[in-house]
Formats: structure tokens, C-alpha cells, sequence
């Protein structure tokens, strides 16, 4: 089986989440994305590799030069992973108002 | 079907925010976190203590079907009927904090009303565990089912070698 990374560790670092926020405006090189940044080229692209592991970004080639861009696939995945917990606080909600309406309807 | 409670949890905040409006008259809905027999039947969990006063406390006992028995626990720091609860919550033996909830009640018609539960963690992480909590359950019940599946199969396999 593959070794992933945890993407939920993945955007808990603020340097990656800020990554994130640039590509998403629009596909950037490596270079572009490291002169956002004091930190060096190399902390930079080892930043960029975790996400692309995490499959948050992917990569694609344009000519020269390699563009990274948001991985639709991995972004779904962190968008829905808040769904079970509101799904929990759903059904314990549902409940509460249904005991509560044969309560009310009791009296 | 349409869920109808709204979670906001903002990126790299401490807290999140639960809305949900019911189809309940105001004092039914603050009722419903008060009594401590309707407390049980919709938390699906043991109330052993609910003293619903300022400075009161509260104990709750959940057991799982395994039996295994798992304790939470809190104390109020304001209560103001209809309106506003103010109280901490704590998960006995786990790593997951103390945390400060601010539940406030509201009235929309004379059949409705909306409550706001404010949760905050102890910090960011705490929260991100608290949140992803129910996706990792989820993950494990579904590990578990296959886990169970698998060791039916072995077992299976392994009666059918013996009789061969």
C-alpha cells in the first residue's frame, strides 16, 4: 500500500496553507511561489513536494517550465472532511426535535 | 435530505461555530437542555448529574455497545433561561481539551427558534482533532467492519481445510 501523508496535517502548517491561497488564484512555477516567501527556495519546495503528495497540488508541464496547480481531487477531500461531524450534530439535532415535538404533543 | 444544522470552522481558528433552527417553540428547544430525562433520550447518554444553575455542574456516562463505558463532564458558568448557557465540556481519559461552549437561544415565530453554539478549544489543534473526530471514527468503523469480514473469512477457510 502507498504511504500518504495526512492532508489534514498538510494544511495545518501556515506557510502551506498560504501556498494553497496563491496557486488557487493561479497556476505558478516554483520560482514564483518561493518569492512570496522569506524562506529559502528549498524549504519552499519541500512545502510544494508535501502537497503535491498530499495530492492538494498537482503538477503540469508547460514548455520549460513545471506549473503546479490545485488538485481538484485532494482539495474535495479536505473540503468534506468537516461532513461527518456536522452529519453527528444533524442527527443529534433531528432527535432533539423530535423528542421534543412527542414532548409538546403530550401535553 | 437537506441537513439543516450549519458548521462553521474557520482555517487556523480555535473555535467553530454550530447553527440550527428547529420547528420548536423557544422554551421547548431550551427545555430539551435541561431536563435531565430529555437530556438522555436525545444525547443518547446517561445523565448521572445536570445542575442547571450558575456554577452548577454536570456529568454524563455514554456506554458503547461494547460496553465499555466512556464519562464527560462540564461546569456552568451562567445559565439564563431561554436566553443563554455558558458551560465548559471535558471527555474524561482523552486527549482532546477542555472545551468552553457558549449556547445561545432564540426565538424566530412563536414556533421556531434558532440556537448558536459557540465551541472553543484550547488551541488550533485541539480543535482540528475535536472536528475531525467523527470522520476518523467513521474511518475506524468501516476498518473494523472489514477487519470482522476478513476474520469470518479466515475462520471459514480454516474449518474447511480441517474437514479436508
Amino acid at each position: 500500500m502507498k504511504l500518504r501523508r495526512d492532508v489534514f496535517q498538510a494544511i495545518a502548517d501556515p506557510t502551506r496553507r498560504t501556498i494553497i491561497t496563491l496557486v488557487a488564484l493561479q497556476a505558478m512555477t516554483p520560482t514564483a511561489i518561493a518569492e512570496n516567501f522569506d524562506s529559502s527556495r528549498q524549504t519552499i519546495s519541500k512545502h510544494i513536494q508535501i502537497l503535491t503528495e498530499c495530492e492538494i497540488l498537482e503538477q503540469e508541464q508547460k514548455g520549460r517550465e513545471i506549473y503546479y496547480q490545485l488538485n481538484p481531487k485532494g482539495m474535495k477531500e479536505i473540503a468534506e472532511f468537516i461532513d461527518p461531524f456536522r452529519k453527528m450534530w444533524d442527527d443529534r439535532f433531528n432527535r432533539l426535535e423530535a423528542v421534543m415535538k412527542k414532548h409538546q404533543s403530550k401535553k | 435530505m437537506e441537513q439543516k444544522t450549519k458548521v462553521n470552522a474557520e482555517d487556523g481558528k480555535q473555535e467553530i461555530l454550530i447553527t440550527r433552527e428547529f420547528e420548536l417553540p423557544l422554551a421547548l428547544l431550551f427545555k430539551a437542555y435541561v431536563e435531565p430525562e430529555i437530556v438522555e433520550q436525545w444525547m443518547g447518554t446517561k445523565v448521572l448529574k445536570l445542575e442547571s444553575k450558575k456554577h452548577g455542574s454536570y456529568q454524563f456516562e455514554t456506554t458503547d455497545t461494547k460496553g465499555n463505558k466512556y464519562g464527560f463532564n462540564g461546569v456552568i458558568h451562567e445559565f439564563k433561561p431561554n436566553q443563554k448557557i455558558i458551560r465548559t465540556f471535558e471527555m474524561e481519559n482523552m486527549p482532546f481539551g477542555v472545551q468552553l461552549e457558549v449556547l445561545e437561544f432564540e426565538e424566530l415565530t412563536e414556533d421556531s427558534s434558532k440556537l448558536q453554539k459557540k465551541v472553543i478549544y484550547e488551541s488550533v489543534s485541539h480543535r482540528d482533532e475535536n472536528l475531525k473526530l467523527p470522520f476518523v471514527q467513521g474511518i475506524n468503523i468501516a476498518h473494523n467492519r472489514l477487519q470482522e469480514i476478513t476474520r469470518k473469512f479466515k475462520i471459514a477457510t480454516y474449518d474447511n481445510d480441517k474437514e479436508k
